[in-house]
């Protein structure tokens, strides 16, 4: 079936169904911080390089910029406003693992889906899942600290 | 922000798909088959390509199939790489795709849009010519099946309104020693310098290689200097080099002079691993 002509998109973010107005070339990041006022979700570099645009979709990371809207209908989506008074948001506190703050909810999302997916990982995997992230103000090894405690903890 | 408007389809047949994309052909509408979709929003979002349709074929049943069968193992154009790589029933396909991109990236990057796309590396054809898999591609005639190296010269040879639905790998390659080596300029994330991907087949020795032209290929003439038996791994490393089928690319990642020397490194250093174990 054409999706040519469909106006309203029903996205299921942060476990609420929302009707959106919206263009099939909206990307995610576009339409949730333009159309749902969730600015948590950062642009950084639009490319799907960065990770600062970074959120999950059925608990999988995936960087916003690089994804349709209309590709998230039929599925959960989950932004960093969703994981209000996580253990991940609260040991990136405790480590201070940000400086600036801006690659903070991409990291935070990418680390809450492998403690959850993967809580035995292994350093190699953590790197390959945490690479995905660039932080510009270099608080890596904090956010590594953060990132090795959620996991020991799971 | 993609400046520019289309309209999005999402068929649920490969012959839906077909026949969407002449019916939008004819409108003059540039369709667009659309997979994991990263390298097209990025191009539509700098204007570097042009649609006014895109026809998502993920919703496609044979393009998500994941199957190890009796003969052949079968994957779908529309897997995502990590989707590929946790699975890993091919394990040249695993340690290839691992240094595509990033991993969340790798949520998204399809295998038939890294094969398919514009930009020239396309890394997970690699094994995929080493292992002489079959492409499944559909379009307005139906669907046919091809050859690897037939399929895909330098880039997918695709006619107008076909896309690839599916490869198949016969089983037997899946478990032959391997090798799969990316060199960046540095860091450990980024387009390569040179990608290698090498196969054992029954004694023999099968080369693949991205970054190092403007396509990524197999070249069965530097495959036939590398296993002579006479001369020195040297000797036969520089007349396999004669062979290389276009220009070595000179770039901001590397000149050709350094490209060359990684390359002649890193094949070396694989060919020396697989004589010292075959000698041993």
């Amino acid at each position: 079936m054409p999706e040519t002509n469909k106006k309203v998109l029903i996205l299921s973010v942060n476990d609420e169904d929302k009707d959106i107005v919206f263009r099939p070339a909206d990307t995610l990041l576009g339409v949730l911080r333009g159309k749902l006022g969730l600015t948590g979700a950062k642009p950084g570099c639009l490319n799907g390089d960065c990770g600062a645009c970074t959120v999950l979709v059925d608990g999988i990371p995936m960087k916003s910029c690089i994804m349709l809207a209309i590709e998230a209908e039929g599925h959960k989506v989950t932004t960093i406003e969703g994981l209000i008074n996580t253990k991940t948001q609260a040991s990136f506190i405790k480590h201070f693992a940000f400086q600036c703050g801006y690659c903070t909810p991409g990291f935070i999302m990418v680390c809450h889906s492998l403690a959850e997916k993967q809580p035995h990982a292994d350093k190699a995997v953590i790197k390959e899942w945490m690479q995905s992230n660039i932080c510009r103000c270099t608080s890596y090894q904090e956010i590594e600290e953060a990132v090795a405690s959620i996991l020991a903890e799971e | 922000m993609i400046p520019v408007d289309f309209d999005y389809y999402k068929p649920e047949s490969i012959e839906e798909a077909a026949r969407l994309h002449e019916q939008l052909d004819r409108q003059k509408m540039l369709p667009l088959y659309y997979s994991g979709g990263t390298e097209i929003i990025t191009l539509l979002r700098l204007d570097l390509i042009q649609t006014k349709a895109v026809i998502d074929i993920k919703a496609i049943h044979e393009c998500r199939e994941h199957i190890l069968g009796e003969d052949y193992l079968v994957l779908g154009s529309s897997l995502t790489l990590t989707q590929i790589e946790e699975r890993n029933a091919f394990p040249l396909l695993t340690s290839v795709s691992k240094e595509i991109a990033d991993h969340t990236a790798r949520n998204k990057i399809t295998l038939g849009g890294n094969i398919c796309g514009e930009i020239f590396y396309r890394e997970a054809v690699l094994p995929l010519l080493l292992t002489d898999s079959l492409f499944v591609i559909g379009g307005p005639q139906g669907v046919k099946i091809l050859p690897a190296h037939e399929a895909f010269q330098q880039t997918m040879q695709l006619g107008r309104g076909e896309f690839l639905i599916q490869t198949l790998t016969r089983k037997d390659f899946l478990g032959m020693p391997y090798m799969s080596v990316k060199i960046r300029q540095q860091w450990e994330t980024g387009y390569p310098l040179v990608t290698i991907a090498a196969l054992k087949a029954k004694g023999e020795i099968r080369a693949a290689f991205s970054g190092l032209c403007s396509f990524p290929f197999r070249s069965k003439r530097m495959e036939d200097e590398l296993n002579r038996k006479d001369g020195t791994l040297d000797v036969r490393m520089d007349r396999a080099l004669r062979h290389i089928p276009a220009p070595v690319l000179n770039d901001i990642e590397g000149s050709a002079e350094y490209r060359l020397f990684v390359l002649k490194n890193t094949l070396t250093d694989i060919l020396t691993v697989w004589e010292v174990e075959q000698n041993a």
